[in-house]
């Protein structure tokens, strides 16, 4: 069927992508002035065990010429090999293992709230254009979009900390698997200011999606046949707003997992983030290369799934 | 006859910032089982407003103001709006013109006939074998493979058909047509034309056909209802108001018609002016401005509904006094 | 950041009017609710950077005074001072006039080299459009903000590394809202006509598809700019774009996170500005879409 021949395209697509976001970072991280890393290698070798060193040596073939090291480096990284450490000496797929649930599950979270409250709002502002409660919504949203995380964050970790005595930047992280309430009573905030900017987005298209649609004569022939007004909302109301809205909210999600850092560091959450930005600070290129890598992957993932699903939901899209 | 729908005086307005616009100006007629009425116009003379005032399909901001819907006896106006919901698809059915606009495109075409059923109580089994049934009375060919398509998947004249199927497959009593043709191309019309009158033979159906093609009304219709500014200006049998119209709007409007016959090079005829707008209404008459036979009263007085020669027609001036254009 | 960098969706008509009439442009904007607001807020934020920039507002932004530490909005001091008794109305203005400049340079370099590429693209096709198109979405495979920080990550930090970034982020989407409406152009029969009677490309680029690529151009400005904005302000709050002891708005927020329970002023000013800006531009942008394109109207 047509449908498998434009999967494998896609996935083609995709691999080809990846690849060339393996080639950017590689060539990105290389214009580091000096050569840093051979830099960082001999400063900081110190704390390295021969073993490390020579892995780490191995790892990015420091005397081979530039396509030589690109090659090796692309045939480690599909042996899962994603470098060690220059500060600590641990390998890097390691600390990505750990970082990566806890921003994967704040992006989840965020995300569900971020879309839940944006339909809902979007919905309901969209149901009567132009009255009050339609400016008021919109204008809450383009404050939602406009006031920055770092600052919401801010404000509401002092909030939390004034008001509430609750200090969530503080302790241990508590990874989801320990315990379910102490894990949400950390992540729980940090997904609340993610999802206001998330929410404002979703919030803004659903908005003109369900005006768009409820003008439709489609809605006006199921009147004429006598549906009932809630089957209405849901089945031809929502279900055709609701297409460009999954597309947005999936490609949403993919962008909120390469954008934590600020929330990671402002309540102090072991993710992706937070160790992007460390190792950034202290020039673990290892780090900083595989991180950038892992995330723009997932990414490239999600925006294929985002193609198939939107192609799942829309029989008009199947049309060669 | 006994008529199946009987609208009574009705009026309808639109409520805009400059307080209640009317748009159906006191509008009334009869149609029987079994019968075609034609309802005329040009585009703002009201008669979409009408048929959405029938069925109860007003827009927000938009009600009926005054008189009766009779259907079948029993009056619809003042129903509450879940009874009135339970007569739509049921015993009144809608047919609009842009068929591609009128289906969800995210839903099979099965599914988009067999939902008006169940939503008038048939159960899912039943509503799924009447659904097969109706899309082969409506001509469609291989009724159970059309039934698993999509909407985009069809031409513009079947999906015309499957919005037919739809609207009588509960069986109505009434079939409200909105220019279905209009959006069609004309061999395709011709069909559907036929169509609804068989339809309408094998159901008993009264229809009511809203059309601004004198072509389908000629085709079609029993008879005819001719609409300006809101109102009924004539009323008559199609044979008799192609023959002789009683007003001069219908004359202007037949006259329009090229026909063979016409002398070469000739200009062809138009009814000057604009179509008048609702909120600019001019006293008396409301087609008095662009009337090739408007005299001084027609400027001050409107003229009532008077019965002419096995009709009605709302005019000063018989046609035995109308000047040539 | 959640907030997707903002991108114009539609492209704009193709069949838009070929003279795009600039001298009437403002009044045009002026005209639409929401584009006035921008106007009004926009033009405020930039006399204020002007004046910051200057350091004629308040008292001078690095002169620190600890003497009067903390203390709260006064007449010496209209938005109080920080906890080194620095002005906060002179470090605000001045930071806006940071956050602009950086803006604008980032943008104004992404708009030129987008737009010639998106342009280049699209009129000349063949292979040079594969090519664009294949580093396009590239560029696209990565989530904005994790470019900005690769970029700064290898850079450095430093206002100049963060316009950089930025630039980068946001060259790939100008290409591509450029690319689309030269393409209607350039496949419309009597421009292929044209060239084909040796008319220079020149003026076929000129007076064909410069009017039909600018309106979505130009709305696209105002929201790379409020995205720029937002984004220097994230970088210097984790200390990885403007440098002290140069004022910038987002390291005023990340200063005043430990005292801001004590002194609100200090988040509460340099955090306004901001979102003002944004506020302004994505009105101003509205104003704009709905001034460039007659048949939109406002959302």
């Amino acid at each position: 069927m047509a449908s498998w021949r434009w999967f494998a395209a896609r996935i083609a697509g995709a691999v080809l992508t990846l690849l060339g976001v393996t080639i950017v970072v590689f060539v990105v991280l290389r214009t580091i002035p000096g050569d840093a890393i051979s830099a960082a290698l001999g400063i900081e070798s110190g704390t390295l065990t021969p073993a490390q060193h020579a892995a780490l040596e191995h790892y990015y073939g420091v005397d081979k010429p530039w396509i030589a090291q690109l090659v090796s480096w692309i045939g480690q990284l599909l042996q899962g090999n994603l470098g060690v450490s220059l500060t600590s000496g641990k390998p890097v797929a390691g600390l990505i293992g750990k970082a990566l649930p806890v921003t994967v599950e704040l992006a989840v979270l965020a995300a569900a709230i971020g879309t839940a409250a944006g339909v809902l709002l979007g919905m309901f502002a969209g149901s009567r254009p132009g009255h009050v409660r339609d400016s008021v919504t919109q204008g809450a949203g383009l404050l939602g979009l406009a006031i920055p995380e770092f600052v919401l964050g801010t404000v509401t970790v002092t909030l939390l900390a004034e008001a509430f005595a609750y200090f969530p930047d503080t302790g241990e992280y508590v990874p989801l698997t320990e315990s379910v309430s102490g894990n949400l009573s950390q992540m729980l905030y940090p997904a609340l200011v993610l999802s206001v900017g998330f929410a404002a987005n979703v919030m803004r298209t659903t908005r003109s999606e369900y005006v768009e649609v409820a003008g439709a004569d489609f809605i006006r022939t199921a009147r004429g046949k006598g549906l009932r007004p809630g089957r209405i909302r849901l089945a031809y109301l929502l279900r055709n707003a609701l297409v460009p809205i999954v597309t947005l909210t999936g490609i949403q999600f993919g962008y909120l997992l390469g954008g934590t850092v600020i929330i990671e560091q402002i309540f102090a959450l072991p993710g992706m983030g937070r160790l992007l930005f460390t190792s950034i600070n202290d020039r673990d290129y290892p780090i900083v290369q595989s991180t950038v890598l892992v995330i723009a992957a997932l990414f490239v993932a999600i925006n294929l799934i985002v193609d198939v699903l939107y192609r799942v939901i829309d029989p008009r899209t199947r049309e060669t | 006859m006994t008529a199946v729908l009987s609208v009574q005086n009705l009026r309808s307005s639109v409520r805009t910032r400059a307080g209640d616009l009317e748009i159906v100006h006191g509008v009334s007629f009869d149609v029987a089982a079994g019968e075609t009425l034609a309802v005329v116009g040009e585009s703002g003379s009201g008669k979409s407003f009408t048929a959405l005032s029938i069925a109860g399909l007003l827009p927000a901001g938009a009600r009926v103001t005054s008189g009766e819907v009779v259907l079948d006896g029993q009056e619809m106006t003042t129903l509450p709006e879940r009874l009135r919901r339970a007569t739509r698809g049921a015993r009144i059915g809608m047919v609009y013109q842009d068929p591609m606009s009128s289906l969800n495109p995210l839903m099979r075409i099965r599914s988009q006939v067999a939902e008006g059923l169940v939503a008038h109580g048939w159960e899912k089994d039943k509503a799924a074998a009447r659904t097969l049934d109706v899309l082969g009375e409506v001509g469609l060919p291989s009724p159970a493979a059309i039934g698993r398509l999509y909407p985009h998947q069809l031409s513009g004249g079947m999906q015309q058909r499957v919005l037919i199927a739809s609207a009588i497959a509960a069986r109505p009593q009434v079939l409200i047509a909105d220019e279905p043709t209009t959006a069609l191309d004309v061999t395709i019309q011709q069909q559907i034309v036929d169509l609804v009158a068989r339809l309408r033979d094998d159901y008993g159906l009264a229809v009511v056909w809203i059309t601004h093609d004198l072509g389908v009304v000629a085709r079609i219709a029993d008879r005819v209802l001719v609409m300006y500014a809101g109102r009924v200006v004539e009323h008559a049998p199609t044979q008799r108001l192609f023959a002789h119209p009683e007003h001069p709007y219908t004359a202007g409007l037949l006259g329009s018609i090229p026909t063979p016959q016409d002398p070469h090079g000739s200009a062809l005829p138009q009814i000057g002016g604009a179509p008048v707008s609702m909120s600019a209404l001019p006293l008396g008459c409301p087609f008095h401005p662009r009337c090739p036979q408007a005299e001084q009263r027609c400027a001050i007085d409107e003229p009532p509904l008077t019965d002419r020669d096995g009709g009605q027609a709302a005019c000063w001036v018989p046609p035995a006094q109308w000047r040539p254009a | 950041m959640t907030a997707l960098p903002p991108q114009a969706v539609d492209a704009g008509p193709a069949a838009a009017p070929a003279t795009a009439r600039r001298d009437r442009l403002l009044t045009r904007v002026w005209r639409d609710p929401n584009g006035r607001i921008g106007v009004v807020v926009m033009t405020v934020m930039i006399v204020v950077g002007v004046l910051g920039a200057a350091q004629v507002l308040g008292h001078d932004p690095i002169d620190q005074h600890p003497e009067v530490r903390l203390r709260g909005p006064s007449g010496a001091n209209w938005f109080g001072t920080d906890q080194f008794g620095r002005d906060i109305l002179a470090r605000t203005a001045e930071g806006i006039a940071t956050s602009l400049r950086v803006a604008a340079v980032s943008v104004a370099i992404a708009c030129v080299i987008g737009s010639v590429l998106g342009i280049t693209a699209g009129f000349f096709g063949g292979w040079l459009d594969q090519v664009v198109g294949r580093l396009i979405d590239i560029l696209f495979a990565f989530p904005a903000i994790l470019l900005a920080l690769a970029v700064v990550s290898a850079l450095g930090s430093g206002w100049q590394n963060t316009a950089i970034a930025i630039a980068v982020v946001y060259t790939p989407i100008f290409a591509r809202v450029a690319r689309g409406p030269t393409l209607s152009v350039a496949t419309a029969e009597y421009i292929k006509a044209s060239r084909v009677l040796g008319i220079p490309i020149r003026r076929v680029l000129w007076r064909h598809v410069l009017p039909n690529v600018s309106p979505p151009i130009v709305v696209q400005t105002t929201l790379a700019l409020s995205w720029a904005i937002l984004t220097e302000s994230a970088l210097s709050f984790l200390g990885l774009g403007t440098q002290p002891p140069q004022p910038s708005l987002g390291l005023m927020v990340s200063d005043a996170r430990d005292i801001v329970s004590i002194a609100w002023w200090t988040l509460a000013f340099p955090a306004a500005a901001i979102v003002l800006a944004v506020i302004g531009l994505n009105l101003l942008g509205d104003g704009l879409r709905s001034a460039l394109d007659p048949r939109r109207e406002s959302p």
